[in-house]
């Protein structure tokens, strides 16, 4: 049975609170006036912490703020697979006339052609990237919803946990293009199967 | 051994553009019966009803991945010696191992250029 994370969060301030009072309850020197003043700073910070999150509106960048900007992302990527079609279906047209009015100016017209339809593979290019941050910004989302549902339940702590990578198999090795000081490049990936057979 | 360019060639992509890009660029190097699909499980079923000269696939699709198309594609018993290009985005070391060791016959990395795509084919299919 899975425990709820408001329980963890719960679970792990109660864990806190008890250490403390152990260490201090240890010291014979120590008054309970002091453990008491303590616990109280301990609950003070907890609860100032709780207001300040709860002032930023934290429940806007979830509702509002990032489904605008995924949608924005979104549409960047519509966007500029129409514009991409639009300029396609000039070099379709262009190409024709090159049909036309034959060589050498045909293969000159071709060429430039085909830089045109190379340098359109940026649509895919930025668009896979672009749904890598839309995915980032979706798991900063659940991470806010997970912090605002402890919150919610007044629950005086917040969750620390690091996002785990839990894809598997093929899933895992996808990873959409690489920022440039990462990736290797073509030749790297020649030498690397010519170095496989 | 002359490569004939009449072959089915068949392209596989989720982005629209990356099929018509490849599909011209195809055309320019003189290959005409080009077929599209849009993720592994289509292009598979394609292989059902015709023969492949050659496959250029892209790798990140739903719900078939070009992995798993390449895998499909290698487990075929009429179909399985298909040159299979993998264009795609994924640059990590580990993407080309494993698609090496599915059986890929050579791999671009996405953007690439029209020199290249046709380098790529030559060392699949011969000179042309």
């Amino acid at each position: 049975m899975n425990t709820p994370k408001s329980d963890i969060g719960r679970d792990q301030v109660v864990k806190i609170i008890n250490s403390v009072i152990e260490k201090v309850g240890a010291a014979e020197d120590v008054s309970r006036e002091h453990i008491y003043q303590e616990l109280k700073e301990l609950h003070d910070l907890i609860e100032e912490t709780r207001k300040e999150i709860s002032a930023s509106r934290a429940s806007d960048i979830s509702g509002t703020h990032i489904p605008d900007a995924t949608d924005e992302l979104d549409e960047v990527i519509a966007a500029t697979e129409v514009a991409t079609g639009t300029i396609m279906d000039s070099c379709d047209a262009i190409s024709s006339y090159g049909d036309k009015i034959g060589s050498p100016h045909k293969d000159i017209l071709l060429n430039e052609v085909t830089k045109i339809l190379e340098a359109c593979s940026f649509q895919d290019i930025t668009g896979q990237r672009i749904n890598k941050v839309v995915k980032s910004i979706k798991q900063i989302d659940e991470k806010i919803n997970r912090l605002m549902s402890v919150l919610e339940d007044k629950i005086p702590g917040l969750p620390n946990s690091v996002l785990q990578d839990t894809r598997q198999g093929d899933a895992k090795l996808l990873n959409g293009p690489q920022m440039p000081d990462k990736a290797i490049s073509q030749s790297d990936i020649d030498k690397l199967l010519a170095d496989l057979f | 051994m002359s490569v004939d360019k009449n072959m089915n060639v068949l392209i596989v992509d989720d982005y629209k553009t990356m099929l018509r890009i490849i599909g011209n660029l195809l055309k320019q190097l003189g290959f005409t019966n080009v077929d599209e699909a849009t993720d592994g499980s289509m292009a598979l079923n394609m292989f059902k009803e015709k023969k492949y000269g050659l496959v250029i696939s892209d790798w990140n699709m739903e719900p078939m991945s070009g992995l798993d198309l390449l895998k499909g594609v290698r487990s075929l018993p009429a179909n399985n010696n298909v040159p299979f290009i993998m264009v795609t985005a994924e640059s990590k070391t580990e993407n080309v191992i494993i698609a090496k060791q599915a059986g890929v016959s050579n791999y671009i990395v996405k953007p690439f250029n029209a020199d290249t795509l046709k380098a790529k084919m030559s060392s699949v299919l011969g000179e042309f």
